[in-house]
């Protein structure tokens, strides 16, 4: 039976839970009003140690919790918006799933920070950079924490504030500002319908807090697939899509890789992209009394994974293919819960986001050692200069593809088999995308540390490892994405040792009441769960060998810009042409009809009125003003006319 | 001896209207045509004089003192009114050395 999530009545664990988004805003306030005036030294220290401190003081809550029986708690602070029947506190929910994003959030966030310090070394606007990612990590803890919609909605809109802020934070170059717009419009069009989402929750069941909203959703009546329920989780999906980068509002997130690695890393690869997923998991309750909303986002999810996956086949740009890597990966995570697999897709965000950070800083790195390019055409032969960062790079690639025993071989192989289990079309595709994966980032390891080196002579004599700062979250996180697998065991090893799917059983107790046939844990028999393992490194595999061939024993260089390529080759070269598709069918159009409005309402119209007020004002103005003479005779005679006038009006109409 | 009510009223009330009617009338006629401001002050006097003439008349045909006590107060505004305006007309001829209005016109678009 349901357990009732209560208050916490216990003082000082509340002051502990506030303190957590709260140092990262403290960090944010410090390094951000003293941006240019304090030393980098203090500057890093701030900003890392309250990221560290909000670690460890998870770390203490998550045993604190595990201890006393994993009983979910709210910890309620204040009546934050009270309007009519509507009543919204400001407090947070401390539940299992809580819990693993804020141990994810804060560890990979400090562990980034740690890295920005020695990454961002060298710009003028270190303690901008650091103010603004602890400004992100403050909204995200609010996000993961927020025990209602509304502030998950808070946290939801302020990460996309930070994504904006530093996507653009090389502020000087244009296309760097464009691309953050277009983060910031694209995700504004998702935050729409999550907006109405919410608000129909609140139509539907009169709250928006969660433990509230789950009960009753937990005992809805309406029946499963009913209208006003596949209405609330299809907006909820829009949100997510846009946050999480799927289509048709994923082209941001390759975009978004203008801002410094360490922020591709933290925001767009490892913890805000992911808040999509989060929001949907959340929400199971509501999800699994939608199944037409489930089948809409396994098919949303795999067309992602599938489509971000061939992009990446073709692209040059070390960053662009880890975004649309990441894309392709959070495909697979929407598909996961598509198919109700929710434990599964957590996992997967769990491992993607050991392994992509990992990725991304090993990215990073590089890029670094390069003097800041970022095109694989030019690297080559890095292994020998870099050791670290290509191996550790390695074994992020290694997890990505889904060898095991890294961490990606686990999340994705339960992942798949869920989907086997559901659609065996899906999981076709699922694993063409596995396939493509394997190679295009076999691809890059290869084109980026074996090999000879294709640089110019300058950027060979600065290759140099990165310092400590950087290499020690390398190591860390290469570690974790070796181990972070062991989390979830396949059954095959042995029943009941999913230690993640056991943990997070909990949170879907609402859904086993609203739709019990949804949750239903998996059940294949181990010949086939062996099978679906055998043919996922397989495919791996495979992909890695070609990879190798071509790129390693043929030594294959993508042809140089401006190079004819063969139609498909340019067809993905050029991402599908999808800017240019939505450019054409709705930013051009958007464009077309402001500039018609400016030059019909605005310029004529609004305009219009506002200067002929102004004009006849001085038009009358300057005829009246001979009628001021100064002849005394003059105004005398007027005044006596006036007042016969009056008079006579009085008389004969008053 | 008779009251001055009675006195007032030997005299036909369309007497007294005529005769302020015409008073005001020479008045505004003598403002509008003059040039010399004395002379226009003292056309503005014989308007007013015309409107008290009025007023008293009135008053004792009606039994009415109000409008006697009005007449009081025009009398006492009058006499401030022609300290000020007497003043400005002497200081306006010290300033050009004539009190003809149609040479005060600086103050113009």
């Amino acid at each position: 039976m349901q357990e009732i999530v209560m208050p916490i009545n216990n003082q000082g664990m509340a002051l502990l839970c506030l303190l957590i988004p709260l140092l990262p805003l403290a960090g944010f306030i410090i390094n951000g009003l003293g941006n240019r005036s304090i030393a980098k030294g203090l500057v890093s220290f701030i900003g890392s140690g309250t990221v560290l401190a909000s670690f460890l003081i998870t770390v203490y809550l998550f045993l604190d919790f595990t201890s006393n029986g994993s009983r979910a708690y709210t910890v309620d602070f204040y009546n934050w918006i009270s309007v009519g029947d509507m009543r919204i506190g400001f407090s947070f929910l401390i539940d299992q799933l809580t819990l693993l994003m804020m141990l994810m959030v804060t560890g990979i966030g400090f562990l980034i920070h740690l890295y920005s310090a020695g990454y961002m070394s060298h710009d003028e606007n270190f303690g901008k950079f650091f103010a603004f990612i602890n400004l992100f990590m403050f909204s995200m803890l609010l996000l993961v924490m927020g025990s209602n919609y509304v502030m998950m909605f808070v946290g939801w809109e302020g990460v996309g504030l930070c994504s904006y802020l530093l996507i653009g934070f090389w502020n000087k170059n244009t296309s760097y500002n464009n691309a953050a717009k277009k983060a910031f419009i694209m995700n504004r069009i998702g935050d729409l319908g999550f907006l109405l989402g919410i608000f129909l929750i609140f139509i539907t069941f009169g709250s928006v807090s969660y433990p509230q909203v789950f009960a009753e959703a937990a005992n809805y009546t309406g029946g499963i697939d009913s209208g006003v329920m596949i209405a609330i989780t299809l907006l909820l999906f829009v949100g997510a899509m846009g946050k999480s980068a799927q289509i048709p509002l994923f082209t941001w997130l390759p975009d978004a890789m203008a801002g410094p690695t360490p922020v591709s890393a933290l925001i767009h690869a490892a913890t805000m992209v992911t808040a999509g997923i989060y929001m949907v998991l959340r929400s199971n309750v509501l999800y699994v009394l939608a199944p037409t909303t489930l089948e809409v986002i396994a098919i949303v999810g795999v067309a992602t994974a599938v489509l971000a996956a061939t992009i990446g086949l073709a692209q040059n740009d070390i960053k662009k293919v880890l975004a649309y890597s990441t894309v392709s990966q959070l495909g697979y995570m929407f598909l996961a819960l598509g198919v109700m697999a929710f434990s599964s897709s957590i996992f997967h965000v769990l491992t993607h986001a050991f392994f992509k950070a990992l990725l991304f800083l090993g990215a990073g790195s590089v890029i670094h050692a390069m003097s800041n390019e970022q095109d694989i055409r030019y690297m080559g032969g890095l292994r020998k200069y870099l050791p670290i960062t290509f191996v550790t790079f390695l074994i992020g690639t290694l997890a990505i593809a889904g060898i095991p025993p890294f961490a990606g071989f686990f999340s994705k192989d339960e992942l798949l088999a869920h989907v086997w289990e559901h659609n065996k079309l899906l999981w076709g595709l699922g694993m063409l995308a596995s396939f493509m994966t394997s190679f295009y980032m076999f691809r890059l390891v290869f084109l980026t540390f074996f090999g000879t080196f294709r640089g110019t002579e300058s950027q060979k004599s600065h290759l140099h490892e990165s310092p400590f700062s950087i290499t020690l979250p390398l190591i860390v996180l290469a570690i974790l994405s070796t181990v972070g697998g062991f989390l979830g065991i396949p059954a095959v090893f042995g029943e009941g040792n999913h230690i993640l799917q056991n943990y997070l059983a909990p949170i879907y107790s609402y859904a086993q009441v609203a739709n019990a046939a949804a949750v239903a844990p998996l059940h294949l028999d181990h010949a086939t769960e062996w099978m679906l393992m055998g043919i996922s490194v397989a495919v791996a595999v495979v992909a890695a060998i070609f990879a190798y061939v071509m790129y390693v024993s043929k030594k294959t260089v993508p042809a140089p810009e401006g190079e004819r390529l063969s139609p498909v080759h340019n067809l993905i070269y050029n991402k599908y042409y999808i800017d240019e598709i939505y450019d054409t069918i709705i930013v051009r159009p958007l464009m077309w009809m402001s500039a018609v409005f400016h030059r019909v309402l605005d310029t004529v119209v609004v305009d219009g009125i506002v200067n002929g007020f102004g004009k006849l004002t001085t038009y009358s103005s300057r005829t009246l003003r001979y009628a001021q003479s100064g002849m005394i005779g003059f105004y005398l005679m007027v005044m006596v006319f006036s007042i016969v006038l009056i008079l006579f009006l009085n008389f004969f109409i008053g | 001896m008779n009251n001055i009510p009675e006195v007032i009223q030997t005299i036909p009330l369309d007497y007294y209207l005529f005769f302020s009617a015409a008073l005001f009338v020479i008045g505004i006629i003598g403002v509008l045509t003059r040039r010399n401001a004395i002379v226009i002050f003292m056309c503005v006097e014989l308007m007013l004089n015309a409107v008290n003439l009025l007023l008293t008349a009135l008053a004792s045909y009606r039994g009415d003192a109000n409008a006697q006590v009005f007449v009081f107060f025009i009398m006492a505004v009058a006499a401030a009114e022609v300290c000020v305006g007497l003043a400005i007309i002497v200081m306006t001829y010290r300033n050009i050395r004539s009190t003809d209005v149609q040479l005060l016109n600086y103050l113009k678009w």
